[in-house]
């Protein structure tokens, strides 16, 4: 879900800056750069100087996966704010801060990579960027944790449109399953896999075999799996389903969200080595 | 201590929005709680979404936890799909905070703010493993407590309640943990309990209803007595008689997931003077005590930067009448340090105060929705409720809004009240229909709603001895408005159920023997009463009939001045015969004025508790309250039409 982008606000911005003439004595005095409505193109130069732009990578887990999508974002205008962060706004009558969120993820699923944008009316020198996610982490609830922060090119594209594909730990709770492997091999050889579900209220049926990349069963009832999210996504509770109909995910935890970039698989951010966390590791806060 | 997290969580992905069993909020306390420390689980017999911002527990929740003998978390009624889960898995109510079960509590503390949530507050008690009747109750149980405005006629729920805290709660509560924290290190032996109640009923403010009998006479009253000497006879609310000394909360929780008012909220004073006579929170809440402008400024910026809230709503039962509330207003949508990303919302605004001032400084960061409340709809009526809004009072206030841009303002209305007539019922559509077109001079997209409820009398009111009208009547008034609202452009029409208004007069007034009915209700699956989808008329009625009770006598019969009500015996400070002659006043179509700044008449809130108003004004803000700085003779004047003068007003006072 994307929340009022920037890329929607545009336009708009543009006409009512065409609108209003240039009341900026008054508001300079506040110092407050969203009052002082500058002539467009300086406004644009500075969205497009370096660092006004910020994608945030984050982890969500414990107790807190509990809230929605929505609430995170609620989380994270508040936290901006409490750290004092120098967010852009949209204009008109309801202003709102301009952050845009990536993939939605499930209520009650964890995450070790969420993705956030957030516009900025000043810019940020480097080293201010690198200190973000110390600045960050008071300002965030407990089992919300920035792990990166990076000043975001002009032009860089959406993070709805960047990602491809998620690779999801799904555990399917403890009873004990036998036979998850073979009915994994089989879901997989198998020329199409059809699968009727809930979109946008309608009833949808198509083969979601192409959607899955790949999938390892680990355990008993462990499965990662890579499942693509275009051009029509698949979800792991959906994933399961189309396996086999009995299976429940338990606990759901999202490992990577990848993007293709000239031809090979990335993260939208990478973790240096060293602050990776090695895989399903993660002391659970509850 | 026993922790119900981890029974609970492998269910939380299969209930609805379970953001809100999770605790962890911004200010959330986890202390330890320890065999000296009283502990209190503050509960709200609702939702989180309706309970977490209730401002009344957010305060005790910080002073409690402010003290060395007390340990204080939070609790909320479960929605019905985590209720059929905790009953199936037998998980307890828990607080939110900690997740230990509600029962290794001392005391289940119930925060009353309307009638239709008593269901929900067996419902809590029985789902914490208590009984819910107190006679039922032995030493290892938490006492049952309450306290909030629906508490000054906890008659209702005598036989479910320990005990009863009646007004302000900032100082009595720690009178009760010291009385609590005796019993607590007395080992809480069998039979110490009543003797521990009987400390409680010493405390003022403080009602133990078992230490009281009542006497009948037929289906009247005739006598409530203290069953000891030592009880006594009255019991008397607590006032604190400066906010100043209370600055709380201070720690506002900031919760993680959606909820009604969520916002900052910052009380700017308490209790008022106006005297509205169908308005209890303005009757149990005098005098009127302000906050000091620096201390709300103070509150305000604070609390904003910890937060992160990017919305203050400034709190009392009629925030235009603070002293100096323009500048303080603009103060914070101009504070630099927030770059003018900061609203102010100002709830129960009177149009009387409205000014385009105020209009033009809260629109300044986000234009929120703007209501008013002029309550009746014709001046005759507005006298007799003493809501002495004139209608170029209105007007002006609309115009005021319409000017600053405002395309939809929402207006509330009252209708069955007393000696109301059909001419009074249309004079809501008048009103309305002349804001709609006030608006159209400014704006084509207007819109106006008005909201109709049915009148409840409320105790400690003068309307306290009219009989409500019924559900029939209230059904055939709205659709009176509704037939002639219909092709009126721009202005929509919305009411409150009447069946639900009257379980709510019937709880409003009710006595003891409404306990079982109450009881009954609930047994029956009828929780959650507020909510119109879950509401159930007809699970009351039967219990009504089964328990021989009679809705005409104890909703629709006017009483007399000589009838023991059943809510004598507690005290909110108003003498009953200023009430009554208030109730004679109101008949005879007479106002009366807003005491902060006439002299005083007498009502036996400030004089009997030796208090006294605390207003930095010495004058009635602009516009002026019930007649003070007013010129009512105009008051009368029924306009059918806008008037010409409004008109021409529209660019006075705006600009820069």
């Amino acid at each position: 879900m994307t929340l009022r982008s920037r890329q929607a606000e545009q336009p708009a911005a543009r006409e009512r800056r065409a609108f209003e003439a240039a009341p900026a004595e008054q508001a300079q005095e506040t110092g407050c750069s969203r009052q002082a409505e500058q002539p467009a193109a300086r406004e644009r130069r500075a969205f497009e100087a370096a660092n006004t732009r910020i994608r945030i990578r984050f982890s969500k887990f414990g107790k807190i996966r509990f809230t929605s999508h929505r609430d995170v974002a609620r989380i994270w205008e508040r936290a901006l704010r409490r750290a004092e962060l120098p967010i852009a706004y949209t204009e008109g009558f309801s202003p709102r801060p301009k952050l845009s969120f990536g993939l939605a993820l499930s209520t009650g699923y964890e995450s070790h990579g969420e993705y956030l944008d957030v516009a900025l009316r000043d810019a940020l020198g480097d080293a201010e960027v690198h200190e973000l996610p110390r600045r960050l982490a008071p300002a965030l609830p407990e089992g919300i944790e920035v792990q990166a922060v990076v000043p975001l090119a002009a032009g860089a594209g959406s993070l709805q449109q960047a990602v491809t594909s998620c690779t999801w730990h799904i555990e399917m709770g403890a009873a004990p399953r036998s036979g998850v492997a073979h009915a994994m091999a089989g879901a997989l050889a198998a020329p199409e896999l059809v699968l009727t579900r809930q979109r946008k209220g309608r009833s949808v049926t198509d083969d979601v075999r192409p959607a899955i990349l790949s999938a390892e069963v680990l355990g008993a009832g462990t499965i990662d799996a890579e499942l693509a999210t275009q051009p029509r996504g698949l979800r792991p509770a959906e994933f399961l389903a189309a396996v086999d109909p009995t299976w429940r995910a338990d606990r759901v935890t999202r490992i990577n969200q990848w993007t293709q970039v000239g031809g090979a698989r990335r993260e939208v951010i990478d973790l240096p080595p060293a602050a990776t966390p090695p895989p399903h590791a993660e002391v659970r806060a509850s | 201590m026993t922790s119900v997290w981890t029974q609970l969580e492998p269910h939380l992905a299969d209930v609805e929005k379970p953001a809100r069993y999770i605790g962890m909020e911004l200010g959330a306390q986890r202390r330890e709680h320890r065999p000296g420390r009283v502990a209190w689980l503050l509960t709200y017999p609702d939702t989180y979404e309706i309970g977490l911002p209730n401002q009344g527990l957010q305060i005790l929740y910080e002073i409690l936890n402010e003290r060395d003998d007390a340990v204080a978390e939070r609790a909320y009624a479960p929605w019905g799909d985590l209720e059929a889960v905790m009953r199936r898995e037998r998980i307890p109510l828990f607080s939110v905070d900690t997740h230990h079960a509600a029962g290794d509590f001392d005391v289940l503390a119930f925060n009353l703010s309307a009638e239709l949530t008593y269901t929900n507050l067996l419902n809590c008690v029985d789902l914490a493993g208590v009984p819910v009747r107190a006679a039922d109750r032995h030493p290892e149980h938490p006492l049952v407590a309450a306290g909030g405005h629906c508490a000054y006629n906890p008659e209702p729920l005598a036989d479910f309640l320990d005990f009863v805290v009646l007004g302000d709660g900032e100082e009595v509560v720690s009178e009760i943990t010291a009385v609590l924290a005796d019993w607590k290190a007395s080992g809480r032996t069998e039979g110490s309990r009543r003797g521990m109640l009987r400390a409680l009923a010493g405390v003022e403010g403080v009602y133990v209803p078992s230490l009281y009998e009542v006497h009948y006479d037929g289906p009247a009253i005739r006598a409530i007595r203290p069953r000891y000497p030592d009880v006594p006879e009255r019991i008397e609310k607590r006032t604190v008689a400066d906010l100043t000394a209370w600055p709380y909360p201070r720690n506002q929780l900031v919760p993680l997931t959606e909820v009604v008012h969520d916002r900052l909220n910052v009380e700017v004073f308490r209790g008022c003077t106006r005297g509205c006579r169908f308005c209890q929170a303005g009757m149990i809440t005098r005098p009127v005590r302000e906050r000091p402008a620096e201390q709300v400024r103070t509150m305000v910026s604070e609390g904003l930067r910890r937060t992160g809230y990017d919305e203050v709503a400034l709190t009392s039962l009629s925030t235009a009448d603070f002293s100096g509330i323009e500048s303080v207003v603009q103060g914070i949508v101009d504070d630099p340090s927030t770059c003018g990303q900061v609203s102010v919302s100002l709830p129960s605004l009177r149009v009387d105060a409205f000014t385009v001032g105020i209009a033009a400084q809260i629109q300044k960061a986000r234009r929120t929705g703007l209501t008013f409340a002029p309550e009746a709809g014709t001046w005759r009526m507005r006298q007799i409720i003493n809501k002495l809004i004139r209608e170029e009072d209105l007007y002006g206030a609309v115009t005021s809004a319409f000017s600053q841009g405002w395309r939809r303002v929402k207006l509330y209305f009252l209708t069955g009240l007393p000696s109301e007539t059909d001419e009074d019922t249309l004079g809501i559509y008048e009103l309305a229909r002349n804001c709609v077109e006030i608006g159209r001079s400014y704006t084509k997209g207007v819109s106006v709603k008005a909201s109709v409820g049915g009148f409840v009398p409320k105790p400690f009111t003068p309307f306290q001895w009219f009989g409500q009208n019924t559900v029939d009547e209230l059904y055939r008034k709205i659709g009176l408005l509704r037939d002639t609202t219909k092709r009126s452009k721009g202005l929509q029409l919305t009411w409150h159920d009447p069946r639900a208004t009257l379980v709510e007069g019937l709880a409003s007034r009710g006595d003891r023997r409404l306990g079982p009915v109450i009881e009954q209700v609930w047994r029956r699956g009828g929780t959650f009463q507020e909510w119109s989808e879950h509401f159930r008329l007809d699970l009351w009625l039967q219990a009504m009939a089964d328990h021989g009770l009679d809705l005409d006598w104890y909703v629709y019969r006017h009483r007399t001045e000589a009838e023991v009500l059943p809510w004598d015996h507690i005290s909110a400070g108003l003498h009953k015969d200023f009430l009554w002659q208030d109730w004679q006043d109101a008949l005879a179509e007479v106002g009366l004025p807003d005491c902060r700044w006439t002299p005083c008449y007498d009502c036996g809130a400030c004089t009997g508790y030796s208090i006294e108003h605390v207003v930095a004004s010495a004058v009635a803000p602009a516009g002026g309250s019930q007649g003070t700085g007013q010129d009512l003779s105009t008051g009368h004047l029924v306009r059918t039409s806008v008037p010409v003068e409004l008109r021409s007003r529209k660019l006075v006072g705006v600009g820069p």
